[in-house]
């Protein structure tokens, strides 16, 4: 065996060109359109093992309801109830509101709201790799998913698709660095941008002058103007607001509302067509 | 010396390493998880240089960018450089103690997380963190154990 490989130059070649193609790769990948569609085939080709690799915990968990006691489960009901009913007088309310907002709107010839379709979608694998913040979901072509697609979860903002297969999708999350987000804030009306920094609970708020009216605890929405991301969704908080006036803008730090790091269900937007309902809602855990 | 014996249930290890790498955890303990695939691949590549090497590594570096969502190309490029280095020393690896060996090791993971950072800063822009460097105490750590459940597996399935 040592005769064979006792090739020292072979392996040197062999690294040459390894080191070629992962050079050609990545300049693929990043600088060329064409990665979007390579990254969705790719996608697909290794979302068996994503099922797989995601099965311990589903047996787990599935495991855990089994022996779950009867009279937890009826808590839980209860609770569920509860929150469901007092969620239903809110969105009673929503509708009323919306209505009202919608002949306002109408009065002032400005183009009315629409709500989008919605999906629910679960998530298959979380990777924590510090350099990117992404999620697989559950849901891919088949379902009517496209890239740029926004995604919420039920206390705010969470990402977007970047990468399709047909029953599988990778979305990016808005804590990755490669991300950035148009936001406002709630109280002011400042219009911002909120990048992401590869760390799950902080975002930062870039290019705000000296002067801007911002402080810690203030909301920040979406704003609509990256024509991604419809308007009005919650994002994140203002955590932290330096002001050195040796700086050209403040620097200013935000959590984002979403849990990012324990997720489990998402929901995909569609925007334009209206319609209340959620499309095909799995039954709820 | 008879020809390709085993070379599935090495692709079958290289896999399970790949399923551990993207298998669902909790936050506090994903900081801390080893790289699994690099680790088996340095194992292969020390056992078998002949079978396994840059070849391999270069494919299970791409698979796991795929996975894992970096950029293309990134990780193939550590597990290559990583895999050349063994693969040139892989005589002198093999008659350290494990204790040595998972030093070593230690150095080389340092190596695959510097190289990873620094590619990524310079594609994407990515922070440092001093806790990015986690998994390379980690993998010293598991290394021992890894050694010796990957050595009894080739002897069990007279893997040459």
């Amino acid at each position: 065996m040592n005769a064979i490989f006792s090739r020292g130059p072979l392996l040197g070649l062999r690294l040459f060109l390894a080191v070629l193609c992962s050079v050609g790769l990545m300049t693929v990948d990043r600088y060329t359109e064409r990665s979007t569609q390579l990254r969705s085939f790719l996608t697909s080709v290794v979302s068996p093992l994503f099922y797989v690799a995601s099965l311990p915990e589903t047996l787990l968990s599935g495991a855990t309801e089994q022996f779950m006691s009867h009279q937890r489960l009826l808590d839980e009901n209860a609770l569920l109830k509860e929150s469901l009913l007092r969620q239903n007088g809110q969105l009673q309310l929503l509708g009323y509101l919306q209505q009202e907002n919608t002949k306002l709107r109408a009065l002032l010839g400005s183009a009315p709201l629409t709500d989008g379709q919605r999906l629910v979608a679960e998530v298959l694998a979380v990777y924590s790799h510090p350099f990117s913040h992404q999620v697989v979901l559950n849901k891919g072509k088949n379902d009517g998913v496209t890239v740029h697609q926004p995604l919420i979860d039920e206390s705010g903002v969470v990402g977007q698709i970047v990468s399709i297969g047909p029953t599988s999708s990778r979305a990016l999350l808005i804590s990755d660095n490669t991300h950035a987000i148009s936001v406002r804030a709630e109280r002011t009306g400042i219009r911002t941008v909120a990048e992401g920094l590869g760390q799950w609970d902080l975002l930062r708020v870039i290019h705000l002058p000296q002067s801007a009216d911002i402080r810690v605890g203030d909301r920040l929405l979406t704003s609509g103007l990256d024509g991604l991301f419809p308007e009005g969704y919650p994002v994140a908080e203002v955590s932290l607001v330096q002001k050195d006036e040796s700086q050209p803008f403040m620097t200013i730090y935000a959590t984002p509302y979403a849990k990012l790091d324990r997720i489990r269900h998402v929901l995909l937007l569609w925007q334009g067509v209206r319609t209340d309902d959620v499309l095909s809602p799995e039954e709820p855990k | 010396m008879r020809t390709s014996n085993g070379l599935g249930f090495i692709y079958l290890s290289l896999l399970v390493a790949l399923v551990l790498t993207v298998m669902p955890m909790p936050q506090q303990v994903k900081l801390f998880r080893p790289d699994w695939a690099l680790l088996v691949i340095m194992y292969w590549t020390m056992a078998l240089p002949g079978r396994v090497n840059i070849l391999t590594a270069f494919v299970l570096g791409f698979l796991t960018d795929v996975l894992v969502g970096t950029v293309l190309g990134v990780n193939a490029l550590a597990f290559s450089v990583v895999s050349f280095i063994v693969a040139v020393n892989y005589l002198k690896i093999r008659n350290f103690s494990v204790i040595q060996q998972a030093l070593l090791i230690g150095l080389f993971l340092a190596l695959y997380h510097l190289l990873l950072f620094w590619l990524s800063h310079f594609l994407t822009g990515v922070y440092f963190l001093p806790a990015y460097l986690w998994p390379v105490l980690t993998g010293m750590l598991v290394w021992p154990w890894v050694f010796w459940l990957l050595r009894r597996y080739r002897r069990q399935f007279k893997i040459q």
